[in-house]
């Protein structure tokens, strides 16, 4: 058992740091929020050329070789900065649809792409009527010919208004939430019949509101057996909640110390609020609640790889309900212990914390997962 | 970065598992599991198990009979004896007094009770606590003073677990009244059937006898019963205190607590079925889960982050929090299947030939819930640990 990171690991996540140091204050993030696409296109050609677009994936597939400790590194730097970059939805969650649904020479076409900044993707999964549900598709696929035709409305596509292409899961067969007969198909966003309506999200990112009408798709851009997806959904939605996790741990980490910060230097009755003790166990209960999710963040990584597919949900959940309660936690004490500077807009905390609350409501809460684990066999075998 | 154990370490956790499974005598197994006190003679009996195995004090120097293991196999150690229902290991000689005395103690201190605590020859208990001295330790007002060839140690300590048994207690008293308090204190080794020494035992909530008042009166000890350097003894207690807070997460005792949750829970003991199919309960098994389950992840990040400087490592108190409140837990766990039935009282040192009352596993859960309120309050309490963190970790 080993906790420390590689010396090239350790490389990349100093580089990153410092890139998030030098570009990405936060006067600077309101900058790219206000951006035309809401976010920095020139940071990301520097993460290109970092090599962090490619750093996930393996060298064959056109990547750098890494995993998810090179993914948890981005995504915990990320949280920090309250960065607005699809990595997430490029990267990671299409990248692993990629990875794990298309065959050799897509891969090579697309991950390519990926890594040199030139090509940004969402994933068109969730509709209005699905909740949590990843099985419940509604937009169809219908064939014709060799090729299919896609039907359907796709909602809270994150950064769905400025992708170049989209993945999107449509039903080839079956009924509306059955697991079987969904099938993925890369479409590109300005395709023919594709609609777009974009809009800002509470957590400062941006997201769409997807039509598909009659788009038809060639069947080499069918990733994958057209009716048989969902494992790779499941999958690539299980790296994303790893991926998230290491965002929130980032972005907890910072929103604690922000407050401890301010707790040094915010003097009332004349003395700085910090020697007070309640707040002082309070912020000590924000450490405990840090480092059982950073615990969790780890587990969550780890298990990106593990082949069985059951007990990799049961970490991803387990790590879903860690993550989500202490996200709760350390947000809403963040704000209670600045007091009314936290409530104001132009303050990163409450950024933080609305951020952490996204999060945590992204594919499933706490307790929706608490409920998921209280279904399974015990989580020590 | 791996988080898988080694080959090395999952075959060595086999091998202990394999032992405690055909080594721990079934009576001392089920009381355990029962959550029923053990008698001095169980905790002796599995001592001396181990001890012949050669993992009695696994942590200690070689030369003093410790295994050499890494970090990480002696955590494995600790979590698979922990979940197989094994004693645990009497804390006041293996982990406290004993590192103390190969650590700070005299050639002769150490040949004449290393020994003695590895077989549990000699059973030790802990003279810290005070009525006036709990979280506030240094204000300890015992005292010992030099009369010819002896120590003259007054005063009374209080909440000293299992003194009952005790064969040698050791004992922080000061030494010079006039330093400024942390300074004037000196640890001292004390036979406990030395005249002058009186043991009343504390009946706590639950029934129970664990804990102890131990008065001295003009008690005389040896000059030899001096640890290291007189008024020096404050820093030997840091040290011990730290040494105590290793392994407090108890990670493998919450682990064979929700094992005996989970046993329980499924069978049907009342019209309304197994309580595990309750859905309720079973989220709340599980967040418990899942916090334990991070737990051991913290616990395993701060033991290969482990410093070797002698200080307490700050993250240990995020391990005692964590750890006693999922304790407490899986305790409240326990009274949710007992139900009703936590109800009917049983003596808990005394448990008589009367058969139990409703279900013969039922008696024990409701003064074992009373009994772990204690774990917040022990080996500093929470609200200490709390005032760690901020000062250590977060520079408040």
């Amino acid at each position: 058992m080993d906790f420390d990171l590689s010396a090239e690991q350790q490389l990349v996540s100093d580089n990153v740091a410092r890139l998030m140091r030098d570009r990405y204050g936060f006067e600077a993030r309101k900058a790219h929020q206000a951006s035309p696409k809401g976010f920095s296109e020139a940071l990301w050609r520097e993460y290109a050329d970092m090599g962090l677009l490619g750093a996930p994936f393996a060298e064959e597939d056109g990547g750098y070789g890494g995993g998810p400790v090179e993914t948890m590194i981005v995504m915990q730097e990320f949280g920090k900065a309250l960065a607005l970059e699809p990595f997430l939805q490029t990267v990671v969650l299409c990248g692993a649809l990629i990875k794990h649904g298309a065959d050799t020479e897509k891969r090579a076409e697309l991950i390519g792409k990926i890594a040199s900044g030139d090509l940004r993707l969402s994933f068109a999964h969730a509709e209005k009527q699905s909740g949590f549900d990843l099985n419940d598709v509604a937009t169809s696929a219908r064939k014709d010919g060799d090729a299919f035709v896609v039907n359907g409305e796709k909602g809270l596509v994150g950064q769905g208004d400025s992708a170049d292409k989209l993945i999107v899961s449509a039903r080839v067969a079956g009924g509306r939430r059955d697991r079987d007969g969904v099938g993925l198909f890369l479409v590109d966003a300005n395709a023919r019949g594709v609609t777009r309506r974009g809009y800002p999200t509470q957590d400062g990112q941006r997201a769409a509101e997807i039509g598909f009408a009659d788009v038809r798709v060639e069947p080499h851009d069918v990733l994958g057996h057209p009716d048989d997806a969902m494992p790779v959904i499941e999958r690539a939605v299980d790296e994303a909640i790893a991926a998230l996790s290491a965002e929130a741990v980032g972005a907890m980490s910072e929103a604690l110390a922000m407050t401890v910060e301010y707790m040094k230097t915010r003097k009332q009755f004349g003395v700085t609020i910090g020697s007070f003790q309640a707040l002082q166990h309070r912020a000590s209960e924000m450490v405990v609640a840090l480092e059982q999710a950073r615990s969790m963040m780890y587990l969550a990584t780890m298990s990106v790889s593990e082949e069985n597919a059951g007990e990799r949900a049961k970490a991803m959940s387990a790590a879903k309900v860690q993550i989500g309660r202490s996200a709760k936690f350390i947000g809403q004490q963040a704000i209670q212990m600045h007091g009314g500077i936290a409530m104001t807009y132009e303050y990163k905390v409450g950024h933080l914390f609305k951020r952490l609350t996204i999060i945590d409501a992204a594919y499933g809460d706490a307790d929706l997962h608490v409920r998921r684990l209280a279904d399974q066999s015990s989580l020590f075998a | 970065m791996d988080l898988q154990l080694t080959e090395n370490e999952l075959a060595f956790r086999a091998e202990v598992r394999a032992f405690v499974r055909d080594n721990l005598p079934p009576s001392i197994r089920e009381k355990s599991v029962a959550q029923r006190h053990l008698s001095k003679d169980d905790y002796v009996r599995w001592t001396r198990i181990l001890a012949d195995k050669g993992w009695a004090v696994a942590p200690w120097p070689e030369e003093w009979g410790g295994t050499g293991w890494s970090p990480i196999k002696q955590a494995i150690f600790l979590d698979e004896t922990q979940r197989g229902n094994a004693p645990e290991a009497i804390a006041f000689g293996v982990n406290m007094v004993g590192p103390v005395i190969y650590t700070f103690g005299s050639q002769a201190q150490k040949e004449r009770f290393l020994p003695r605590i590895v077989d549990l020859r000699d059973w030790w208990c802990q003279g810290f606590s005070e009525p006036g001295a709990g979280s506030d330790l240094a204000s300890l007002r015992t005292s010992a003073r030099r009369d010819g060839d002896s120590w003259v140690i007054s005063g009374q300590k209080i909440w000293t677990t299992l003194a009952q048994y005790a064969d040698w207690i050791f004992v922080l008293a000061r030494t010079n009244p006039e330093a400024r308090k942390q300074e004037g204190i000196s640890f001292f080794l004390v036979d406990m059937k030395t005249p002058g020494i009186t043991v009343r035992p504390i009946q706590t909530i639950d029934g129970g006898h664990e804990v102890n008042e131990v008065f001295f009166d003009d008690v005389r000890a040896p000059l030899d019963a001096l640890v290291g350097n007189e008024n020096k003894g404050w820093d030997y207690a840091k040290f011990l205190l730290a040494n105590e807070r290793n392994g407090i997460a108890r990670v493998g005792i919450s682990k064979a607590r929700l094992d005996r949750v989970r046993h329980l829970a499924a069978i049907p003991v009342f019209g309304s079925g197994p309580k595990i199919e309750d859905p309720f309960f079973r989220a709340k098994l599980a967040a418990v889960e899942v916090e334990l389950k991070a737990l051991e992840m913290t616990q395993m990040r701060v033991i290969s982050n482990r410093r070797n400087d002698g200080r307490p490592d700050p993250a240990s108190s995020v391990l005692k929090i964590k750890g006693s409140e999922i304790q407490q837990a899986t305790t409240e766990l326990l009274m949710e299947v007992v139900g009703p039935y936590a109800l009917p009282y049983e003596d808990p040192d005394e448990r008589g030939n009367e058969p139990p009352v409703g279900f013969d596993w039922a008696a024990p859960i409701a003064p074992a819930y009373f009994n772990y309120r204690k774990v917040s309050i022990y080996g500093g309490s929470n609200e200490i640990q709390r005032g760690i963190i901020a000062k250590a970790i977060l520079g408040l």
